[in-house]
């Protein structure tokens, strides 16, 4: 990129507390016109809160925004209002993708583009012109389907299309890649470098080393909160940006030694799901998680992973096929029989579904055995030991927050984790279904989490671990399959894979390729 | 039973049957705004209550059947602007202040009627709306009797499906208005107010509430009585799910429930002796029962519905 | 501009306030509507406070008013808890009625001292049972249960109606709508000579006590609270969220029929069709007015039932019409739920 290209966006002092906590702290950065910046840093470090207040969605407690007008002039955004950050040419892709589900594409683009009060107009004009634009940039997604019906790239690239219909100059993605699959990513830089050089300015929002070194002209690195660095890409490398990113020494990543796979803990035969949704379907599926390994299932998000989840904790029962828990057909499907039967299950979302946010600590420890004797006596809670078994628990799972007694709500989502592993594994499980363990933990917390997986796995429990997270599932895995559209596909040990070939059997390229490899283990 | 049958062949039932759904018509589509721009009301009932009192009141006073409809839409907006402040930037549970909606707005027309007029046991009448009977109408055979004896409020009602079909399709506020029921954050991130949306629905509509109430007062009946909603508020809410949010649908659901009900009127008169005449008066509450029993397996609710939304909350 | 942030922890102290500071604001809020009825302000409230607790005469007759209100407080509170939103606790109360009727006139023949207990017994399981359709319903189907209760409020009442026209008709009634009375033996005893205060009022406060019990103490209560705050956690824990809520419609409905068979064996001794001025709806207030606490629904009956009883006696002095106390409810409802507010989120002018 040219050092003279002419500045589009400046950002002077922004800072942002949420309560008592600093989520961002006095940053100023440049964005030149035509530029690809990198926001580079852990989860939490801070990148979200700094775009949404470039955006408008946060009003900052101190700083200025400004953003270059059509004329080349810096000019201040009002601060707090998403309205005129569009109108400064403002665009940005939230993680989250913020479309109305029952809208189409075309009407989830046409949102908030028209006069509100005007009547409809000119939408054929709007059509010709919004397939202008597909057709230039070579974005291409399904206009006239529900938004519901639509993949997650397929989404992607409308609400991309959504921020360039309002004429966005600077585009800002958060975590653009977290949802797609290796090829996907790859995609996704080529279209917005092309874009880039027509003068568009990306901002992407990242916390994946190799995609930033790959595609950023400059990364910007945020540390709790601060901006502790910012480096040409041509310049860095992989080791500085870790170093600059995650402080002091990363802690090491826990190393699993090999498991000693024995007696199958779960057993799926030929278990098929129906769902009216299809990201909630399961093909077929026949997979085997043996005691004292961990089984690790990668897949984009939605290709079915929720269904797997859901067989392996009791939640739905299959259509078709058969579930085995340690030798013995499983006839019911409660969550309860689970339970009993020596299943621990971490959920994916765990404030959705791993704690009752409103209730104490110490009862969200005890909800999956209320009828154990050291909980309950005749149906009267013992309360006393239940306050001294959360005591004990809560300090031995390294579980901080306001306290046993205090709403499980007010503890950090690192916490909750580790209540909800705590709760896991003082039932001494034989089988846990490990579903998204680590997301959106810092690291400290995910290296917790995980390696108390791998020491309940040489206690001899087996782990299913389910995780969008490509690196998480190579480092922790004895065996890999891979999920896409609803199939399971055996990769095989994590040592004899490479990311190219699991890339392709995640987006369904490669079907069936792993599957000889695979076989055995299935079996 | 043929002469059951015979019934639906009346020019007499068909204009009943419109009659008695033009309140639910206004009321179903008032609550219709509201749910699809995510913020279930359940102040209708009570609405209901009150535009009927303010509306006959107005004409009372003199202020003529114009004065009392406009002073029934204002009511309900009134009422529909307290749902709203409470539901919408305040975020509080609109199962809860819905029915605060209907206690006040109930017990304020109640008190209103009775502070207005202390001592008279016989309720005042006014003059109420006359029927349309335009020259064009009347020649036309079985549709000329059948709406030339509706009023004009009868005549605005089956106006107003299509009207809030246009708006919410073919509108870029009800573009909004169907978003901001759906995804509000996606609203957001448009540069659009998610809070002004949904104040601005909840507050028409509940105006539309309040008209249907005026209906009872100045074109049913000509007088307002203690009970005289009588839980038809709480069969538009369950003629919103059954009509799955659409307006068409909603029109269809109200008109069916009419004519029900209009069938049961006569039904009853002509088996009077065979079963007591409350199991005739059940029959539209039971009705709606079973046909929200049957909606619910396939209902498509508005995914915001009764989901709060604060800016910039994480 | 205004801004609302939320409390990183609820303000204890509001929350607790909260009720008490709503309760005055709706009784300070009454001055508006008393004026343009044109009454002498300070007059009316000193007259509403002298019927409701002016005499031995005036605390018998809140005391009588607040006993239907706190078993239909506790029906909301308990069943809202659950977040299962019985809003049917008029005609479970009206179902409870019928079925004290039915076996309390001496249809049923049973020991003496067992005909009172059977009495109640029966209002408790016919409420019961018309709330236990509506969750199962809801558990099964989905089906929204606001509606299908507030419907069968409607229905109930037609039932009881035609059953008061028909087979339970008085045939000394002289052609009213009305039962026969219940037998002297399954009446409820009196508490107070010459006073209208019965031993229902005992049903319901042991009933507030045992919903305490059953909600903080023990494992069907704990499930209640973790079906109500987040039921795909629950689920997900293995609480069986449908059983629980059938389990819960149920109990919600039986303390609604214990309110209907206690007026009825207690206070009225026959059944009418307007034996209920509304205290399915207030039960409403009631448990909202108590933040869905069992306890503080004993507190927030005594309030509400206060302000109808005080309002009745003023406005039969003053001329100001009764539903004055309609208001000042709906008032406290609307005050309530802006203290709960309050209490979750500061307010804050930038």
């Amino acid at each position: 990129m040219a050092p003279s290209a002419p500045v589009a966006l400046r950002l002077q002092g922004l800072t942002k507390r949420f309560g008592e906590a600093v989520a961002v702290d006095d940053v100023s950065l440049t964005l030149a016109r035509g530029e690809m910046l990198a926001l580079l840093g852990e989860n939490g470090a801070g990148k979200t809160t700094l775009m949404n207040m470039l955006f408008g969605r946060y009003a900052p407690d101190a700083g200025r925004v400004r953003v270059a007008d059509c004329e080349g002039v810096l000019r201040d955004l009002p601060p707090g209002q998403p309205q005129a950050a569009l109108a400064a040419g403002v665009g940005m892709v939230h993680q989250h993708f913020a479309l109305a589900e029952n809208l189409t594409g075309f009407e989830n683009i046409l949102l908030g583009a028209e006069p509100l009060f005007a009547l409809r107009r000119g939408r054929r004009a709007a059509r010709a012109r919004l397939e202008a634009l597909m057709a230039r940039t070579g974005l291409a997604a399904p206009l006239d389907e529900p938004a519901a019906r639509l993949g997650v790239g397929e989404r992607q690239r409308i609400e991309i299309l959504k921020a360039l219909w309002c004429d966005a100059r600077i585009l800002v993605l958060d975590e653009p890649t977290a949802v797609l699959a290796p090829q996907e990513a790859e995609a996704l830089f080529m279209l917005l470098r092309g874009m880039a050089r027509d003068g568009l300015s990306v901002i992407f929002i990242s916390h994946k080393l190799p995609e930033v070194l790959g595609h950023a002209d400059r990364i910007a690195v945020l540390r709790g909160g601060r901006l502790v660095g910012v480096r040409a890409a041509a310049e860095a490398d992989a080791a500085s940006l870790s170093a600059l990113m995650m402080g002091a020494e990363p802690p090491p990543a826990p190393k699993a030694g090999p498991g000693r796979p024995g007696a199958p803990a779960l057993r799926l035969v030929a278990a098929r799901v129906d769902h009216a949704e299809p990201r909630r379907r399961l093909a077929p599926c026949s997979l085997t998680v043996r005691r004292g390994e961990i089984v690790g299932v990668a897949g984009v998000s939605g290709s079915g992973q929720a269904a797997l989840a859901a067989l392996a904790s009791g939640l739905a029962r299959p259509d078709a096929g058969s579930v085995e828990l340690f030798g013995a057909q499983v006839a019911r499907f409660t969550a309860a029989a689970f339970v009993a039967a020596g299943v621990g299950r971490i959920p994916e979302d765990r404030h959705r579904e791993g704690v009752v946010g409103a209730m104490s600590a110490a009862e969200n420890l005890v909800i999956e055995r209320l009828d154990a004797p050291e909980v309950s006596r005749g149906g009267f809670l013992r309360r006393g030991a239940i306050a001294a078994a959360a005591a004990r628990v809560l300090k031995a799972h390294d579980v901080r927050g306001p306290g046993p007694a205090a709403p499980a709500r007010l503890m950090s989502g690192g916490n909750i984790q580790k209540l909800i592993l705590a709760r896991v594994l003082e039932a001494g499980p034989r089988l846990i279904l490990a579903n998204q363990p680590t997301r959106g933990l810092d690291v400290g917390a995910a290296a917790a989490v995980s390696a108390r997986l791998i020491a309940a796995r040489d206690g001899g429990a087996g782990v299913l671990l389910i995780s969008e997270d490509l690196d998480e599932v190579l480092a922790l895995s004895d065996r890999v399959v891979t999920m896409h559209a609803g199939r399971l596909t055996e990769a095989g040990a994590p040592a004899e894979l490479d990311r190219g070939r699991l890339g392709r059997m995640m987006t369904g390229d490669d079907m069936g390729a792993g599957m000889a490899a695979g076989a055995g283990a299935a079996a | 039973m043929t002469d059951l049958l015979a019934i639906l062949a009346t020019e007499s039932f068909w204009a009943a049957t419109l009659r008695i759904a033009t309140p639910l018509i206004f009321g179903v589509m008032g609550a219709l705004l509201c749910e699809r721009a995510g913020v279930l009301n359940l102040g209708v009932e009570g609405i209901f209550v009150a535009g009927a009192m303010a509306g006959w009141l107005a004409v009372w006073l003199g202020a003529g059947l114009a004065g009392g409809v406009l002073a029934a839409l204002a009511v309900g907006a009134l009422f529909g602007a307290l749902h709203a402040t409470l539901t919408v930037p305040l975020g509080l549970s609109q199962h809860v202040s819905g029915l605060a909606v209907t206690l006040l707005a109930t017990s304020a027309a109640y008190f209103t009627y009775r502070t207005a007029l202390p001592d008279v046991t016989s309720p005042p009448r006014v003059e109420p709306f006359r029927p349309l009977r335009p020259e064009w109408l009347t020649d036309i055979p079985f549709i000329g009797p059948v709406m030339g004896a509706q009023t004009a409020l009868t005549w605005a009602a089956l106006a107003l499906a299509p009207l809030i079909w246009l708006l919410l399709n073919r509108t870029a506020l009800g573009l909004a208005i169907r978003a901001v029921g759906d995804n509000p954050d996606a609203v957001d991130a448009q540069g659009l107010s998610v809070h002004r949306l949904r104040f601005g629905a909840v507050v028409a509509g509940s105006a539309l509430m309040g008209l249907g109430g005026a209906f009872l007062t100045l074109s049913a009946f000509d007088a307002f009585f203690f009970g005289m909603v009588n839980g038809r508020g709480w069969i538009c809410i369950a003629l919103v799910i059954f009509a799955s949010w659409r307006p068409g649908k909603a029109l269809l659901g109200a008109i069916l429930f009419g004519a029900f009900d209009a069938f049961q009127l006569r039904a009853q008169t002509q088996l009077g002796g065979l079963a007591p005449s409350q199991l005739f008066l059940m029959a539209p509450y039971v009705l709606s029962i079973l046909a929200l029993t049957l909606a619910s397996r396939r209902a498509d609710y508005p995914r915001a519905l009764l989901k709060p939304w604060f800016k910039g909350q994480r | 501009m205004i801004r609302i942030e939320p409390r990183a922890a609820p303000a204890v102290g509001v929350a607790r306030a909260a009720p008490l500071l709503a309760a005055l604001a709706a009784l300070a809020l009454a001055a508006i509507p008393l004026s343009l009825a044109g009454a002498d302000v300070a007059a009316a409230y000193a007259l509403m406070a002298q019927g409701a607790a002016g005499s031995l005469f005036a605390l018998s007759e809140t005391l009588t008013r607040a006993t239907p209100l706190i078993l239909t407080g506790l029906a909301a509170a308990v069943a809202f808890r659950a977040k299962l939103w019985n809003i049917g606790a008029e005609g479970q109360l009206y179902l409870g009625a019928l079925a004290a009727v039915a076996v309390g006139t001496g249809a049923v023949a049973a020991p003496v001292w067992l005909l009172a207990p059977m009495v109640m017994a029966a209002g408790a399981a016919a409420g019961g049972l018309a709330m236990a359709g509506p969750a199962w319903l809801k558990a099964r189907l989905g089906v929204d249960e606001v509606v299908t209760t507030l419907l069968m409020n409607f229905v109930i009442l037609l039932f009881v109606q035609m059953m008061l026209e028909g087979p339970l008709q008085d045939p000394m009634g002289m052609g009213w709508p009305q039962s026969e009375p219940v037998v002297a033996e399954a009446e409820l005893p009196k508490l107070l000579d010459r006073m209208r205060l019965h031993a229902g009022l005992i049903v319901g406060l042991v009933a507030a006590a045992l919903m305490h019990v059953l909600l903080s103490r023990t494992t069907a209560g704990f499930r209640i609270r973790a079906v109500g705050e987040n039921p795909d956690a629950a689920r997900h824990a293995g609480v069986p969220v449908g059983r629980v809520m059938v389990g819960v419609g149920a109990l919600s409905g039986a303390l609604a029929g214990l309110a209907g068979a206690g007026e009825v064996a207690g206070l009225k001794g026959y059944l009418t069709a307007d034996i209920s001025p509304g205290f399915g709806y207030a039960g409403v207030v009631v448990a909202m007015l108590a933040g869905l606490s069992p306890l503080g629904v004993v507190a927030a009956a005594l309030f509400v039932a206060a302000v109808f009883v005080g309002a009745d006696s003023m406005s039969r002095a003053l001329g100001v019409s009764s539903y004055l106390a309609d208001l000042i409810v709906a008032m406290a409802l609307i005050c309530v739920l802006v203290g709960g507010f309050l209490a979750r989120f500061r307010v804050r002018l930038a």
